[in-house]
């Protein structure tokens, strides 16, 4: 563990560095050796046809799998470094990582600002006996996690609807509040599962608009999943492309585009080629 | 109309049919001849008829109201009488203080077993509150509640009997007791959801009960323990009477410090964190929440309560034996807290008044009890499924008047 530590490169300049990453399930490997880095302030996207192992690599860095081999090290901007694998999600999101989910998983029956106070869970300390007495410490740690709560909520534009169920919103309003609700947690990195997956082309635009804006006023780097090449190209700085679990090509969206490994795996080989 | 008429006859005669060799032909072998009893046959058709009427004008009403919900005519806009009830201060301030007064001079005006009966219904009030934290808000089935009032009985029954320590200083330590339970059981479980945990739970709560039947030298076995002593106030001697009374006013303030509490952790980060873990495990647990730590603590917080209730059910009965301890228990405590509606307060403790009480004023059908009770619970999972009184979410107020509100 030492020895990695000290052949990581410029470890002032990498958020999350993940290293020959390796994911099996029995006898088959969804992730092999995939290597990834985020850098501060940027927007890294992660593309590959379906079943290229892109969410069971979001599962080993985000801590609800434990991957088989390789090394997850985070660098948050204060604190210090550290390799995360095998950790829990709660304490990976405690870190500073927080994530969204494919098909998305609200808290259904709470309300809509519920669902963002849930985020503040770990930066807030009131235990039992602390919530039953409600002394001062308690209270303004409450009046902290509304307020702060409705502040995200102005963000994604869901302060409207702050007082209803979770499950009564559209879809991309939903989406939205995954995202919120992410970042209630006080990330330094968002991980997104396909955040435009099911939108309307309008829903993707404002979406691409949301998340370019995390990234700028809120500094927060981003790494996510997407199938919506055009939202790709828009805003991502780097790309990393997977197939059968192996990373196939990285760079600008610019080489990406270009790369007839990439071409291939999307569009099948050529038959005269 | 005319059609729902027609189907109702139809179900008649079909049930009329069903039932003739039960309720229309007797053979009396005395007498070697058989009976005809055609005036039974009416009673069926006629039964069976308004029944079958009565049930079709509810399902298409509910068919109405979820076609109307589907329409963007939601609930919302007409809130339900409980909710109207809990909001509007002019109805909720006279009815508190009518409640009150009612609660505070019941015992001096009924009877001694009138009281009795209604201690019982709020012990059972109390096991709802705890059970409802359990089951209502972190969403984790405990079908082996009744294990921890077993643990609080037995804590004041064998501290007693050993060493002879009275009700105030058992109470606490039943409701420690109850929840160190809790964690101990809640740690193997710590993993299971749904279907799984329910099972477990079960096992815990038949093991609770054997153990206890069978560790002779402290619980005394299938015998029980007696001569326990009613709450004492300060060494006076009290009549029966007076002792039943002063038991009942010390389970108001029970029942009043359970509401007060969790009310309170219903709205804190704790409580949110409950709800999250029933909402969805794997969101939860990803937002930051300590999984285990919010399922341990929800189990504990739950038995707490239910060791503080067997404390009050030890020291009322004076005598306890296993099998005040059986799964019936644990079935009658969850059926109150889905009849209440998961996670509303004041739900459980109107469907618990009803279900302990309702059995003992109606002691002429105590041989149909349990299927009245089926019915009724088949019937709330058709027409009520969020229970009698839906939990309502609490709002937040902006953050503009968020000073007032938050706090309250």
């Amino acid at each position: 563990m030492l020895e990695v530590s000290k052949t990581m490169a410029e470890p002032d300049n990498i958020l999350l560095e993940v290293k020959d990453l390796t994911m099996d399930f029995g006898g088959l490997r969804a992730v092999d050796s995939v290597s990834l880095n985020v850098c501060p302030g940027e927007i890294v996207a992660l593309i590959g046809p379906n079943g290229a192992g892109k969410t069971t690599f979001f599962n080993c860095v985000t801590g609800m799998y434990k991957p088989t081999n390789g090394a997850v090290m985070v660098h948050p901007p204060e604190g210090k470094s550290q390799k995360i694998n095998g950790f829990k999600s709660n304490r990976v999101t405690t870190i500073g990582m927080a994530r969204t989910f494919q098909n998305i998983r609200l808290f259904k029956n709470m309300t809509v600002l519920e669902n963002v106070m849930i985020g503040r869970h770990c930066r807030t300390t009131t235990s039992i006996i602390g919530a039953i007495l409600r002394g001062s410490k308690t209270r303004r740690q409450e009046r902290e996690t509304v307020e702060i709560s409705y502040d995200l909520l102005e963000k994604v534009g869901l302060v409207d609807v702050a007082d209803e169920f979770a499950k009564n919103l559209p879809y991309g309003a939903q989406r939205r509040l995954e995202i919120a609700r992410a970042m209630a947690t006080d990330p330094f990195l968002l991980l997104l599962d396909e955040p435009a997956a099911g939108m309307n082309p309008q829903e993707t635009k404002a979406l691409d608009e949301l998340i370019v804006r995390i990234r700028d006023t809120e500094k927060i780097s981003i790494l996510l999943i997407e199938h919506d090449m055009k939202l790709v190209m828009n805003i991502s700085d780097r790309i990393y492309v997977m197939e059968y679990g192996k990373e196939i090509a990285q760079g600008s969206p610019m080489d990406i585009r270009n790369d007839p490994k990439v071409i291939k795996a999307y569009l099948g080989e050529d038959s005269d080629a | 109309m005319v059609d729902n008429i027609k189907r109702s006859l139809l179900v008649a005669l079909w049930f009329v049919f069903l039932t003739f060799p039960l309720m229309v032909v007797k053979v009396n072998t005395l007498k070697n001849i058989v009976e005809w009893r055609w005036i039974n046959m009416l009673w069926v058709a006629i039964g069976s008829f308004v029944l079958s009427i009565v049930w079709r004008w509810a399902m298409e009403r509910r068919q109405l109201k979820s076609k109307k919900a589907e329409q963007g005519e939601e609930e919302s806009v007409k809130p339900g009488f409980g909710q109207r009830l809990l909001e509007d201060p002019k109805i909720f301030k006279p009815v508190l203080i009518v409640l009150a007064l009612v609660t505070l001079v019941f015992p001096l005006v009924v009877d001694i077993y009138q009281a009795n009966i209604m201690v019982l219904a709020l012990i059972f009030v109390v096991l709802g509150l705890g059970l409802n934290v359990t089951v209502g808000l972190a969403g984790l089935l405990d079908l082996g509640y009744v294990a921890f009032f077993a643990v609080g009985a037995y804590t004041y029954g064998v501290l007693n009997s050993f060493f002879g320590f009275g009700f105030w200083i058992s109470l606490p330590l039943g409701g420690l007791m109850g929840a160190l339970f809790g964690i101990v059981l809640g740690f193997p479980i710590l993993r299971l959801r749904g279907d799984y945990l329910a099972i477990v739970t079960l096992g815990f709560g038949s093991i609770a009960k054997i153990v206890i039947e069978n560790w002779e030298e402290v619980f005394n076995g299938a015998k029980g323990i007696a001569n326990i002593p009613r709450p004492g106030f300060f060494g006076a001697e009290m009549s029966i009477h007076t002792a039943t009374t002063y038991t009942y006013y010390i389970m108001i303030l029970m029942v009043l410090f359970a509401i007060f509490i969790t009310n309170r952790l219903k709205d804190s980060r704790v409580g949110r964190a409950w709800m999250a873990l029933r909402e969805d495990e794997i969101a939860c647990v990803a937002m930051g929440v300590d999984m285990a730590r919010t399922k341990l603590s929800a189990y504990a917080f739950g038995a707490f309560w239910a060791g503080l209730a067997g404390v009050i059910f030890a020291s009322r009965n004076t005598y306890i034996n296993p099998n005040s301890f059986t799964f019936m228990e644990s079935a009658l405590v969850l059926s109150i807290v889905v009849m209440g509606g998961m996670g509303s307060i004041i739900g459980v403790i109107i469907a618990a008044l009803v279900l302990i009480l309702m059995p003992e004023y109606l002691r002429a059908f105590s041989e149909y009890r349990m299927l009245m009770f089926g019915a009724v619970m088949v019937l709330m999972m058709i027409f009520r499924p969020e229970g009698l009184i839906a939990n309502v979410r609490r709002k937040y107020a902006g953050r503009k008047v968020v000073t007032e509100d938050a706090n309250a």
